[in-house]
């Protein structure tokens, strides 16, 4: 039994740690959140590419480190307890994954090494409407060389250099009219518009398609199927993520209550906090196990990677839900003020949890997928 | 990461499997339902079901010790015992394997459990030598059982607030008082007791530790009725029972800290508690018919059994990331302290949504039902007693806020004073 990550990527974790306590300060996430203007930390995106960040799990011979999985998920939980506002997550767990997984070696060529060295972001755009992506309610088009339609919300499009994009390569509309393509940014049939979110450290935008040129990536109608298994890929990074920021929410709510004093002590001291405190560790716990396993199915690409990517991305949302709410209620009166730093993480917790499909989709993926395995 | 055993933990698996598969029978995976009742799993459950009553406890009993005996003759009756007691000399990550292996056979330890697993270790820290020698073989070969006499009607989670009166009277101790919620008092051979000698010190220091023989002329055991309508606890009434001296364990007024020594262990002992669990109410799912058809197609159902999923491989897999510290010869880290907290309430909701699910049939709980086999019924009434035995949730809930998040202690009014001038001390 070793289900712990080794020594090499502990060491890679503290230092992760001790970089992003330096250089991705709150200050430094308040100075996007705060900004209209900027869509994520210019200096911070280039210096932890330039630490090789972004090319963890992208091999040697497209310009990455060529390390693992493991090592990417100790970066993401790194990167969600720092909040780092990045657009890390859209163009490595995302866009890098779907190259690494389903691009011609041209197509990798072409783009894995801009991504991996950071030069070049990457995003990918699915939503068209309120509510779970599905056949029926996409509407854009691809025909002959050219996609029509549009997207919303789109992370980190603003940012985006290149965009994948799921349309519709048939009339049908079912499950295997969906293909993905490749576009550029600066495709002048493209038009970008900014988004408001619930955590403006996380920027979305809408996205305009008249007549844009393409790539089409992967096969002709296995867009769903592709989708299905890189947002598997993503969750169990996104759940590392999730468990980082919950547990700084933990740490902070605990930190508060012990400087805190009420009715002649430590608000820490009353058990309905203790009773609290205690239940955000447990949802905490259980998280970071389910997002272990999620990490040892995603490194050994076992096929039990859809349940185990469900478990994990299902617990670490609910862990860090709780965590940054409670967080605010503990902290009582200031834990809802801008001064305070409790509404970073309830912002994040929840824009995170939405990200790649809801918990609610993510239930319901993990139940199809243990009933399909108890078929086979 | 992986989930391989060393090579030698694969070679000690490896022993037990072929020990379990010559010597038990395997259970197969819907038959695991709870294994008893709450406190451990004594019932009657190992007797043939043509045998009823106190037959069956009887018969049950004896299949008990027969299996213990094969245990301790092929040495894993007690993995964590030194090899001079009888035990197997093993490691904590041997343990778990031994106890991996086992829970898939359907075999009954649980008599056995708070002998091997709390009080035996207690007297190999603090008993004398000859008691050592007389006592600890059989409590690992099942020839006597011994049960734990702490909790009193006015002591429960406040342990240290029994109030048994342990009066010296020249070489003997002359006990009076009642202990409650002793597993197995019964039919137990021996028992292990705290009891207040001092009344007059500070409530944690006028406190000794004994074992007695539970035939001893004053003592008498009641069963109490569960609401599961079995009865696998006790009170215990002491009246002028007189033990000598010499079954003192630990000092005049060291009562708690031996007692500490067993309630360590008791988490050891008690780590690995019944599942009525995910897997049960998902196959229960495609059984039952709800307004739109199988419960396993309705989105509500679907949602909660998501969620007793993720708690219920959470558990395991941080069992396993525990497991990983012992077997690397660490001590794993305060995660496994969740275990029951979460088990208890899980097992709780489990059940009382499957009955709900299960609509009017719901309301049956007889012999033989044929409905799922009392399976939630069953877990409706348990799941209520594992949530206070062993620790009440509440009290799992400050241990952890207070042991692993390092939260203050809730303030004791309790610590200053001598037991008799307490609240809970005065008569």
């Amino acid at each position: 039994m070793n289900f712990d990550f080794s020594d090499d990527q502990k060491l890679l974790r503290d230092q992760a740690r001790k970089f992003l306590q330096d250089k991705c300060d709150r200050k430094s996430v308040r100075s996007i959140l705060e900004d209209n203007q900027k869509n994520y930390d210019a200096d911070l995106w280039s210096q932890i590419s330039e630490l090789g960040w972004t090319g963890t799990a992208i091999p040697e011979e497209y310009g990455g480190l060529g390390l693992g999985m493991l090592e990417l998920c100790v970066i993401a939980e790194e990167l969600g307890r720092a909040l780092a506002p990045t657009p890390f997550s859209s163009s490595i767990y995302i866009f890098a994954e779907f190259l690494k997984s389903y691009g011609t070696d041209e197509q990798k060529k072409k783009y894995l090494p801009h991504i991996a060295s950071g030069e070049k972001i990457g995003t990918f755009a699915l939503s068209e409407t309120n509510g779970k992506p599905k056949p029926n309610n996409i509407r854009t088009q691809h025909a002959s060389g050219k996609i029509n339609g549009s997207k919303n919300p789109v992370s980190d499009g603003e940012s985006a250099d290149y965009i994948i994009v799921a349309a519709n390569s048939d009339s049908n509309s079912n499950y295997n009219s969906l293909s993905l393509f490749i576009i550029d940014r600066n495709d002048p049939g493209l038009n970008i518009s900014n988004l408001d979110t619930i955590d403006p450290t996380r920027p979305s935008c809408a996205l305009d398609l008249k007549n844009v040129a393409c790539e089409r990536l992967g096969d002709e109608g296995s867009g769903w199927e592709m989708i299905d298994n890189i947002f598997n890929r993503a969750a169990v990074l996104f759940s590392f993520e999730q468990v980082g920021g919950a547990q700084v929410s933990l740490d902070e709510a605990k930190k508060y209550s012990l400087e805190r004093f009420a009715f002649g002590k430590q608000i820490g001291a009353f058990q309905a906090l203790k009773h609290k405190m205690a239940d955000m560790y447990v949802k905490i716990e259980l998280a970071r196990s389910n997002a272990y396993y999620g990490a040892w199915a995603l490194s050994t690409d076992s096929n039990e990677l859809p349940i185990a990517a469900a478990g994990a991305r299902v617990s670490a949302s609910e862990a860090y839900n709780y965590a940054s709410q409670e967080n605010i209620q503990i902290h009582g009166g200031v834990g809802f003020t801008w001064e305070y730093d409790c509404h970073l993480f309830y912002r994040r917790s929840k824009l995170l949890s939405l990200n790649i499909g809801s918990i609610r989709q993510w239930k319901e993926n993990l139940i199809s997928n243990l009933e399909k395995r108890n078929i086979v | 990461m992986d989930f391989n055993d060393t090579p030698q933990e694969a070679e000690f698996r490896k022993k037990v499997r072929s020990f379990l598969e010559a010597n038990a029978e395997k259970r197969s995976t819907l038959a695991a339902k709870p294994k008893g009742d709450a406190g451990s799993s004594i019932s009657s459950a190992g007797a043939p079901e043509t045998v009823k009553g106190e037959d069956a406890a009887k018969v049950a009993l004896d299949n008990a010790k027969e299996w213990q005996r094969k245990k301790a003759d092929a040495g894993f009756a007690a993995i964590l015992w030194p090899k001079e007691f009888g035990g197997y000399g093993g490691t904590p990550i041997e343990q778990v394997i031994y106890a991996q292996e086992e829970h898939d056979y359907f075999v009954h330890s649980g008599y056995f459990e708070i002998g091997i697993g709390m009080l035996g270790p207690t007297m190999m820290a603090w008993g004398k030598d000859e008691d050592k020698k007389r006592f600890l073989p059989k409590m690992i070969t099942g020839e006597e059982i011994w049960c734990q006499l702490f909790s009193e009607p006015s002591a429960g989670s406040d342990l240290a607030g029994i109030r048994m009166k342990a009066e010296k009277d020249g070489d003997e101790w002359v006990l009076n008082g009642q202990k409650v919620w002793t597993s197995g008092a019964h039919f137990a051979d021996y028992g292990m007791i705290v009891a207040r000698s001092d009344p007059t010190a500070l409530k944690h220091k006028g406190l000794t530790y004994f074992y007695v023989d539970m035939k001893t002329p004053g003592i008498e055991a009641k069963p109490i009725k569960q609401i599961s309508g079995s009865a696998n606890f006790n009170e215990v009434f002491f009246n002028d029972v007189r033990i000598p001296d010499s079954q003192r364990i630990g000092a005049e007024g060291d009562g708690w800290k031996v007692s500490l020594t067993t309630l360590m262990n008791e988490r050891l002992a008690v780590g690995d508690p019944p599942g009525l669990d995910f897997d049960q109410i998902f196959e229960a799912s495609k059984e039952i018919e709800v307004e739109d058809g199988l419960a396993v197609k309705n989105s509500e159902v679907r949602q909660k059994m998501a969620d007793w999923y993720i708690q219920s491989r959470g558990l395991q897999y941080t069992k396993y990331r525990s497991m990983t510290a012992l077997s690397k010869g660490q001590t794993p880290g305060p995660e496994l302290s969740i275990s029951k907290l979460v088990t208890a309430s899980k097992m709780q909701d489990v059940s009382s949504y499957a009955l709900d699910l299960m609509d009017m049939s719901g309301m049956v709980h007889q012999d033989k039902n044929p409905i799922l086999k009392n399976l939630f019924q069953n877990g409706y009434f348990f799941s209520a007693a594992m949530r206070i035995a062993g620790g009440t949730d509440e009290v799992l809930r400050n241990i952890i806020a207070e042991r692993v998040l390092g939260l203050p202690q809730d303030e004791r009014s309790d610590k200053k004073l001598p037991f008799n001038e307490l609240p809970s001390g005065k008569n």
